[in-house]
């Protein structure tokens, strides 16, 4: 009998010594973030800062993680929705909480243009923090690309995925788009040369018709799987956003594997889009999101993550911590010529949104 | 009679009717919680309208001023399921590929587990084991060391040119092939497990008094081996056939754009579309269907029972 409740003391004992820093009087701050979008040491970093522990998990689509609001209860306290059209539609269902900015001290190190371009969809400012910003373009393996279509082929170009005779000629060595409605219609329309955020049914159709004649050559669709493809010299084109393909360059000159990947913004025009920071209105734990925002808006942090991750941060004051080769990289900073030539998703409707996901399932099972 | 039976025996009676109620009443409770309240849910998300809000679907009902209750009911999603053929072609295209794994399943799986039931006793557990083992691993990690191994420089094709078989390495990963492949992988063990607690009760002395009377062995398997059991081949099957109908991971992950079935479908109307009311409707519509093999399965085994009973003097 004293056996046992000794047994039982002790077995508490180890409960709560487990149990007990974790559960009571550790915080903790839950980061739903885009796949490879923080330096490897973000995390650890605030984690020291501030001794708040954060708990990070990944999605590759932004549809997943509207889904997951919707649903309500998603337990995340700091979300990266991209911009338009998706944090300026939860804005209107009330799905984040107004921003405390006498927690946000940096906000002022933002760059007022694009803090500018925000305020239609969030009037003030109120709930959202600009985090990145990039382009939906094309990565390319140059040798099999020249292979397959010849040296003088050019590249910076829709025709590379959209033409059927190019799709037939690089269907071998793999060519895959986004899972993404949005991107891969306004992708499609670019390449007919009307507008990107048409939503005439006669446009979409056409756009619907280009993707089925190069259905067949599509290996698949997915948003982030085309990383490590493209590194591994596995795909040849892929339809993809601007940082991943870089870091896919990277990632193949580490391995020393001989496969050139390279970034273009095809010349018809591609998406510029904005991926913001906000704080879910059922957060658990708002006060953690704001410190781990606070942090995010610190120059170095942000540079360290725009070094990593490749894509262009909105600070000012990180500028001079950015490596020069990424200041200087037009697929990450483009020069005006190419800005040009950039648009921006404009918001859609319930209906319309419903029409194209409708479309985009058929497109993409090819019926 | 004593007074103390007088006022013993209702008592008694009274703890039987309420251990009786009790016996009878958790089953019913465990049916009422995780079947027909969730089956519920669905329903009731199946008949409203997708909505931009939290929840992402419209309210059932709602109290209009002066005390007036609206209630909406939208079969819309029911109809455009029924209307729209890529949900039949998705179906159609589950089922397929349902039918041939489970057939694969048991071309593989019968030799496997009536190897390891005639096995000598102490090989068996070992045998049975080899099979059991890789649910030791994540099914999602086994899914994705297929992703290496069919990849086009992953082993098989890096093998297969060292071997000097073939030049160009094979695009398998995201066809319909890495699809049945993944799949009769994942769900053979299903299979094997019933069927082998099956053959090992299967008694030898009728084969043995088959041998004696002169019947060759193919003969035998096909007389007695075979019928006796058919309970195992019709459990295994509806251990692999009903959950491939539903698989989502397996398409997705090795699968390419062509390969369409209802697990994906699903997903996609939940995740990608948002339309919680339209996916609720198929996920009814599907479990409707899934009742059929159920039900075929229910009335086989009441056959085979009534068999038993008449062949018995």
């Amino acid at each position: 009998m004293s056996n046992y409740s000794i047994a039982w003391r002790i077995g508490l004992l180890l409960l709560l010594a487990t149990i007990g820093p974790s559960a009571l009087a550790e915080q903790k701050v839950h980061i739903y973030n885009w796949n490879d979008y923080f330096a490897e040491d973000t995390l650890s970093g605030f984690e020291q800062r501030t001794g708040i522990r954060a708990v990070l998990d990944v999605y590759d689509s932004n549809e997943v993680l509207e889904a997951k609001l919707l649903a309500g209860s998603s337990g995340y306290d700091v979300v990266f929705p991209t911009a338009r059209p998706f944090a300026a539609r939860h804005i209107d269902a009330g799905l984040y909480l107004a921003l405390n900015k006498d927690q946000l001290p940096g906000l002022d190190r933002l760059d007022p243009a694009i803090m500018e371009s925000l305020a239609d969809i969030d009037p003030g400012n109120a709930h959202l923090v600009p985090y990145m910003w990039g382009t939906s373009g094309l990565g390319i393996n140059v040798d099999k690309v020249e292979a397959a279509l010849g040296a003088d082929a050019p590249r910076d170009t829709w025709a590379l995925i959209f033409d059927p005779d190019n799709a037939a000629k690089l269907s071998g060595c793999g060519i895959s788009l986004l899972d993404d409605p949005t991107e891969v219609f306004s992708a499609a329309l670019a390449y007919l040369g009307k507008d990107p955020n048409s939503l005439e049914q006669a446009d979409l159709d056409a756009a619907a018709a280009v993707l089925q004649a190069v259905h067949p050559h599509i290996r698949y669709f997915h948003s982030s799987q085309y990383q490590s493809d493209l590194a591994n010299g596995d795909l040849c084109v892929a339809h993809g956003y601007s940082g991943d393909v870089l870091q896919a360059q990277t990632r193949a000159e580490e391995a020393g594997n001989d496969v050139d990947v390279a970034y273009v913004i095809p010349r018809e025009g591609a998406a510029l889009w904005t991926d913001v920071m906000a704080i879910p209105a059922d957060a658990p734990n708002p006060d953690a999101a704001h410190a781990f925002i606070a942090y995010l808006l610190d120059p170095e942090v942000i540079a360290e993550a725009s070094n990593y991750v490749f894509y262009a941060n909105p600070n000012l004051a990180a500028r001079a911590h950015l490596d020069p080769s990424l200041r200087d990289d037009p697929g990450i900073y483009p020069p005006d010529s190419v800005k040009a030539r950039l648009f921006v998703p404009t918001e859609r409707d319930d209906r319309e949104i419903r029409r194209l996901n409708r479309l985009f399932t058929r497109v993409k099972v090819g019926r | 009679m004593t007074p103390m039976s007088a006022s013993g025996l209702p008592r008694i009676a009274r703890v039987r009717r309420l251990g009786r109620l009790l016996n009878i009443g958790v089953p019913y409770l465990w049916i009422g919680l995780f079947f027909l309240l969730p089956f519920v849910i669905v329903l009731r998300i199946g008949i409203a309208e997708p909505a931009l809000a939290q929840p992402p679907y419209t309210a059932l009902w709602q109290w209009v001023d002066s005390g007036l209750l609206e209630i909406r009911i939208s079969l819309q999603n029911f109809s455009l399921v029924l209307e729209d053929d890529l949900y039949l072609a998705a179906l159609l295209g589950s089922l397929q590929v349902a039918s041939v794994c489970t057939l694969l399943c048991l071309v593989i799986g019968y030799p496997m587990a009536y190897a390891i039931a005639t096995a000598p006793v102490r090989w068996r557990v070992p045998l049975l084991l080899l099979v059991v083992l890789p649910f030791w691993t994540s099914f999602l990690i086994r899914v994705y060391a297929w992703i290496g191994i069919l990849k086009s420089n992953g082993l098989l094709n890096n093998f297969l040119i060292w071997l000097g078989l073939i030049d160009e390495p094979l695009q398998i990963l995201h066809t319909q092939l890495a699809v049945y492949i993944g799949v009769v992988y994942a769900y053979l063990p299903f299979m094997i497990l019933p069927l082998y607690a099956n053959l090992t009760r299967l008694d030898r002395g009728l084969l043995e008094a088959a041998a004696d009377l002169g019947c060759r062995p193919l003969r035998a398997f096909r007389k007695i081996t075979l019928p006796l059991s058919l309970p195992g081949i019709v459990a295994g099957s509806m251990l692999v056939f009903i959950p491939v109908v539903g698989e989502f991971v397996i398409p997705d992950l090795l699968g390419g754009p062509e390969s369409l079935m209802i697990g994906k479908v699903l997903w996609m109307e939940f995740f990608s579309n948002k339309d919680w009311p339209l996916a609720a409707a198929l996920a009814t519509l599907l479990l409707a269907l899934l009742l059929v093999p159920f039900v075929l399965m229910q009335r086989l085994e009441q056959r085979l029972q009534s068999d038993d009973d008449a062949a018995r003097p």
